[in-house]
């Protein structure tokens, strides 16, 4: 029987009949799920639609991606040349943190001068990718059940095909030796970020690598009997505290114009450039527990 | 008293002040429990509100633009933050909608949320919170870069801390997306750089302009401009972009959802229209060309995204799709680029931004009144067992439809005088404009339809007792939205202000 | 301004970084966008932002010039290269070592739920987990 549009519409208003769902005769062969064993006969595209919409996807992909390219290649053209003492971006901004910066800020190293005194407020945020880094790494990895594909909850074990390398003497032997000169190494670099090249990102990487190769050959047992969550998670919010009020009282009084209590020291010296060594510290740090963390993350889920 | 109060030179300070506490507060919230954060969250969340209000009263006294040294150099050599009306106007807005809506999704937090990771939330939205700010006040496109980047992982975070496969997927597509955006923002701002050699946006403009008008850099100036440009609007989800957002709008926890798609788009967006007005110039900008294509895009987003809206089957694919035609006006606003489009731009940001979190909001607690199922057919009669929720969201289909008395309405009222002072494409958007808007129609109310049809038992009844924050929170959004609908002058002249400080 | 075809030569043969970055950046960035499998896209990533801190430090290369740590007391600029540029890429290189980090183990949760790497086959489960 034909219903009249009035009649079709006051029969949805009433949740007995829905016009938008459409009725289809043609039914997918049932698939069975790979992991699960069930059936599933609702499919959002068929095979056919799906295999022309990944083609259509990726013509469009490399369509664009070779578009993008060409492009790029072609404003690189009227580039400024490269290397060149009379381009553009050597001006005066660069002539100041060169000429003055070791002055300013006491750094002899113009780049650490230059993201942590200069442009702290990058550097800051920087900090905080991390801290942001960490967090959603911990929210994903942390705890998280292991389930094999039926359901059933997986051990935590080293996985076949991963070396242990707690077995291995040569490894434990070399080890033996190499952690301490790599968690020197990082110290100094660490120390010396405002001297030479190095500071608070990568000696807080050497460190953390230092950690990690520990975990590793020591096992994870030790090492989280030694660095347990809690101390992880106090050094870092210590760490990142101290930066933000650090860095906030030399902006404030920066922009009051205030005079800060804060020194510059003699450049040259390991104790000189104000802020410079403690936030490089500081950072440091903050980068080795997240280096650490995500190792142990990654490797067992948990920390403790 | 109080103007004098208002008028002190140390409220130039409470950006800053802002910024720091909620990053302190993002630390500390490390080591609290799951409550704990969610008070410390609220309290400072709401502080920062305060020195954001005190900056925008101080700035409309003063009624100038300040620029605050983060640190002890001046312009070119160190970062800077810059407050005029917008942007203290803007972070405001963004921290009322980020507190309603983590305020009134704190039942869906405390269930979606496993019970050790809860602080994390909390954790996120201080962060996603502070990019806010940041975003809104630097004056530093560097530093624009870094807290786009903050933004981005916490919003990836605030998406797939719901636990179960969905939101991974949902999560794992935004990423890509956006790391495909912050990839073409940052090779922009390189090649800018290189042809400018500044980072800060009066030097750059300067700079930019010069070298523009110099001729030898046209290409890549255009190139780093689209590029920047389109990386931007990529990660706001404009249309060929958009397909990332029914996943990740529609899996997320409902105050997820309202902060992704009500303020962290919004403060691309933002930072788009700042890095057009204050780094290229408006009139370096329209002699690109690159506005006709955000402008066609737009309006294609308008129509496309409604179209998809219609075509979903569940509410929230539904609410999410909008949100790819309601940046779609967005962008055709700023594509329009005249002093009329953009201030019918800011409306539309605002009406957005206090719009869509309510419908996030009051579609979850719909779909918690019907058994936790999403399609429309479950949802029918649901606004008599959640009374509450189904009104707002009424209130706010209202507003996106641009029903009167909605902010929805004066924004598109002024989209539709802009239209008028638009030469050549004039008819063009109307054109949009009324397809879209029948569109909208179209789906919002047969949902409405849905949600107030059939009958239900009244056993199955969820009062306000049950749902105080909710209600609270969810009624504070709409109220604002009622307000600002019925008194749009206050609003359209602090615009016209800020628009012409911003303009310098 | 270029006005010859070997004037561009010149100019290419010169410019030989920015170019090379350019296409790492190109190469990453169709990995990104074109490849199914999550790994390969994350390799990308990281691909495309080595472009892209490639170029930026070639920005601010200057030919003969010392890296910005002043030496021997020697304060003139001229001896120099541009120190704004590795700032710039320090920043950059720790967020592309948060966001691997992110998509990393947003991976792993991936392959322990769905079992696959493949981004359309995670999709195809995910639907069916959706409709069953």
């Amino acid at each position: 029987m034909k219903k009249t549009f009035w009649q079709k519409l006051s029969a949805w208003h009433k949740g007995e009949f829905d016009f938008t769902l459409k009725t289809t005769d043609h039914v997918d062969p049932p698939i069975i799920h790979e992991y699960t064993g069930k059936e599933h006969t609702i499919q959002a595209l068929s095979r056919k639609e799906r295999a022309f919409s990944g083609a259509l996807y990726n013509v469009l992909c490399v369509l664009f991606c070779l578009i993008l390219i060409g492009v790029l290649l072609g404003a690189v053209v009227s580039l400024p040349p490269h290397g060149n003492a009379e381009n553009p971006a050597v001006n005066e901004v660069m002539d100041r943190y060169v000429e003055e910066g070791m002055q300013e800020t006491g750094a002899v190293n113009t780049v650490a001068g230059m993201i942590l005194d200069y442009r702290a407020f990058d550097t800051l945020g920087e900090s905080f990718v991390l801290f942001t880094a960490v967090c959603a790494v911990t929210i994903l990895m942390k705890n998280t059940k292991r389930t094999a594909p039926d359901g059933t909850p997986l051990p935590m074990v080293v996985a076949p095909g991963i070396v242990d390398y707690s077995k291995d003497n040569i490894v434990k032997t070399v080890s033996r030796f190499l952690i301490p000169f790599i968690f020197v190494f990082g110290v100094y670099v660490l120390l010396n970020g405002h001297l030479s090249p190095g500071g608070g990102f990568s000696g807080g990487a050497i460190l953390g690598s230092a950690l990690i190769l520990f975990s590793m050959v020591y096992g994870e047992d030790r090492a989280a009997a030694i660095f347990s969550e809690r101390l992880i998670k106090t050094v870092v919010l210590v760490s990142l505290s101290f930066y933000a009020i650090a860095k906030s009282y030399s902006f404030f009084t920066g922009a009051n114009h205030l005079h800060s209590i804060i020194s510059q020291g003699i450049p040259g010296r390991i104790l000189s450039a104000g802020l410079i060594l403690p936030l490089n510290v500081a950072v440091g740090f903050v980068v080795c527990c997240t280096m650490y963390s995500f190792y142990m993350y990654f490797r067992r889920g948990r920390i403790q | 008293m109080l103007q004098s109060l208002f008028a002190s030179d140390f409220i130039e300070n409470f950006p800053l002040f802002a910024i720091i506490l909620c990053l302190l507060c993002a630390v500390i919230s490390f080591v609290l429990s799951g409550s704990g954060a969610r008070r410390l969250t609220y309290v400072l969340v709401s502080v920062g509100m305060g020195l954001n209000c005190s900056v925008l009263l101080h700035n409309l006294i003063t009624g100038e633009r300040f620029t605050y040294m983060m640190g002890h150099f001046p312009a070119p050599w160190g970062n800077e933050i810059a407050a005029g009306l917008l942007e203290p106007a803007f972070a405001l807005l963004f921290g009322v909608v980020i507190l309603c809506s983590v305020a009134a999704g704190k039942s869906r937090i405390l269930l979606d949320v496993r019970a050790d990771k809860q602080n994390f939330y909390y954790i996120l939205v201080d962060l996603a919170q502070v990019a806010m700010f940041a975003l809104c006040y630097t004056n530093d496109i560097f530093t624009g870069y870094v807290f786009i980047e903050i933004c981005t992982l916490a919003s990836c975070g605030l998406l797939m801390i719901r636990e179960g496969g969905k939101p991974l997927v949902a999560a794992t597509r935004y990423m890509i997306f956006n790391l495909i955006g912050s990839g073409m923002f940052l090779i922009g701002i390189t090649l800018l750089y290189g042809v400018t050699g500044h980072l800060l946006f009066p030097q750059l403009q300067e700079t930019a302009a010069a070298a523009w008008s110099s001729g030898m850099y046209h290409g890549v100036m255009v190139v780093s401009i689209g590029l920047t440009v389109s990386g931007l609007a990529i990660k706001s989800g404009l249309f060929p972009f958009h397909f990332w957002m029914p996943d990740t709008y529609g899996t997320a926890t409902p105050s997820s959802s309202g902060i992704l798609s009500g303020v962290i788009s919004k403060g691309y967006i933002f930072l788009l229209i700042k890095i057009i007005y204050r780094v290229y110039g408006l009139d370096l900008f329209m002699e690109t060309g690159i506005q006709n294509i955000l402008f066609l895009f737009g309006i294609a987003g308008m129509i496309i995204g409604s179209v998809s809206a219609i075509r979903a089957r569940t509410i929230t694919k539904m609410t999410a799709f909008s949100s790819a035609a309601q940046i779609g006006y967005i962008f055709m606003g700023i594509g329009m680029g005249t002093r009329e489009a953009m201030i019918a731009v800011f409306f539309h940001i605002c009406a957005h931004a206090i719009t869509k979190p309510v419908l996030f909001l009051a579609g979850g607690a719909l779909i918690d009144a019907s058994d936790g199922k999403r399609d429309f057919n479950a949802l029918r009669g649901a606004a008599h067992r959640n009374p509450q929720a189904g009104f707002a969201f009424l209130c706010g289909s209202l507003s996106m439809i641009g029903f009167p008395i909605f902010t929805g309405f004066i924004s598109k009222l002024y989209f539709a005088l802009s239209a008028f002072a638009f030469p050549h494409k004039s008819m063009l958007v109307l054109l949009a404009l009324a397809v879209s808007t029948i569109l909208n129609v179209i789906y919002f109310m047969y949902v409405s339809v849905i949600l107030y049809s059939g009958k239900t038992d009244p056993a199955r009844r969820v009062g306000f007792r049950q749902q105080r924050t909710f209600t609270v929170a969810v009624f504070v959004l709409v109220l604002v939205n009622v307000a600002i609908g019925l008194h749009s002058q206050p609003l359209t002249s602090l615009f016209e202000a800020g628009l012409d400080l911003f303009l310098g | 301004m270029l006005t010859s075809f070997e004037d561009l030569w010149i100019h290419v043969a010169e410019n030989y970084i920015v170019i090379v970055s350019i296409i790492l950046f190109g190469i990453g960035f169709t990995m990104l966008l074109f490849s199914r499998n999550l790994l390969k896209k994350v390799v990308g990533l990281n691909i495309m932002d080595t472009g892209v801190y490639l170029l930026l430090v070639s920005m601010g290369y200057i030919d003969g010039r010392h890296a910005p740590i002043i030496a021997d007391g020697i304060t003139d600029a001229a001896n120099y290269i541009n120190p704004i540029p590795s700032g710039l890429v320090l920043t950059g290189i720790v967020v592309s070592v948060s966001v691997t980090a992110i998509m990393l183990s947003l991976i792993v949760r991936l392959y322990e739920k769905y079992h696959s790497l493949n981004l359309d086959e995670i999709y195809e489960l995910r639907n069916k987990e959706e409709n069953a």
